[in-house]
């Protein structure tokens, strides 16, 4: 096993921010349009965290004109630039479908207090 | 072909340059010292022997060991003969960096093996009744096996039940993603046949 994390110890990414389930991030994502680059903005809640090593997920929810939109992203993908909390949230599952089932007020999530 | 022996370590997934996940294979791969020579002149064939491991002295065999002692190398786990033009001399190493990223190669291993298997599991059959209409015992079921008083006997390699898997199979053409020459790592893309930990080899591809 250990051979293999340090075949993936040279992707992994060093920078990240600490990630929870609830929290409200932005990912920038690089989007490649024939030879030009530019970034993305996906902003929605963490309501899925899998995986370990260079194979970790997380799952991003939004609202998109009233559709529910969920993406799929590597933790140490290449094609995202980058990812910022803007706000973590106070909950008690580990995975947030429950959601899915719910909009507007009901879906609220409340702000995590600093203990 | 020439090749090289080793191990497989497992599996995992990288990125590649356009930062899509690849799922490959890493084999720790070599160092694998030239036990044996074998000469067009004398064996009738040009071939390299590669030992590749280490184990204890006294878990080989004398006659084992006084081969290893003949070419100067220390008691390997495992011995395979490649057959090559280019013959190198006995004792010398041979390292991952024989094989170059991008570089096409084939892998030799012994499949998982699967025991005593039916048709549906070992051929793919599809069995031949279904679960309700009256019918029992034949879901997983090989059919016929052949026409009656002519020929009289069941017809020479009709795929039937029997053991399956823990064979040699060979995954040609496989793309090296990577070599780290320094921890005697490869990374292929794709799966290889075999358990984790059972040893492989990695040949420069046929064609």
């Amino acid at each position: 096993m250990q051979k293999i994390q340090l075949v993936e110890s040279t992707q992994l990414k060093s920078d990240l921010p600490e990630l929870r389930i609830g929290d409200t991030i932005n990912v920038n994502v690089r989007v490649i349009e024939g030879d030009k680059e530019r970034i993305q903005v996906f902003t929605g809640l963490v309501i899925k965290m899998k995986g370990s090593g260079l194979s970790a997920t997380f799952t991003v929810r939004k609202m998109s004109n009233g559709v529910g939109v969920e993406r799929i992203f590597p933790v140490h993908s290449p094609r995202i630039a980058g990812i910022e909390v803007v706000r973590h949230g106070q909950v008690r599952r580990a995975k947030l479908y429950y959601l899915r089932s719910l909009t507007g007020k009901a879906s609220r999530i409340k702000e995590k207090v600093k203990s | 072909m020439l090749g090289l022996i080793g191990k497989k370590v497992g599996m995992t997934s990288i990125f590649d340059d356009k930062g899509r996940q690849q799922n490959c294979t890493v084999i720790e791969l070599g160092p694998c010292t030239v036990v044996q020579v074998k000469k067009n002149e004398t064996d009738g064939y040009n071939a390299i022997q590669l030992g590749f491991g280490s184990k204890k002295e006294k878990n080989t065999t004398k006659a084992l060991a006084g081969h290893f002692k003949k070419a100067g190398a220390d008691v390997k786990q495992i011995l395979k003969e490649f057959r090559v033009d280019e013959l190198p001399e006995v004792g010398a190493v041979l390292n991952v960096d024989l094989f170059k990223e991008g570089e096409l190669v084939d892998v030799v291993g012994n499949s998982k093996g699967r025991g005593f298997q039916g048709v549906v599991k070992r051929h793919g059959f599809n069995g031949v009744g279904s679960r309700t209409h009256g019918q029992h015992d034949r879901e997983r079921a090989p059919g016929s096996v052949g026409s009656s008083s002519y020929p009289s006997r069941v017809l020479k390699g009709l795929r039937m039940a029997g053991q399956h898997g823990d064979t040699r199979v060979t995954t040609k053409n496989i793309q090296v993603v990577k070599v780290m020459p320094e921890s005697n790592l490869i990374l292929v893309r794709g799966s290889v046949p075999g358990a984790t930990n059972s040893f492989v080899q990695v040949l420069k591809t046929s064609k």
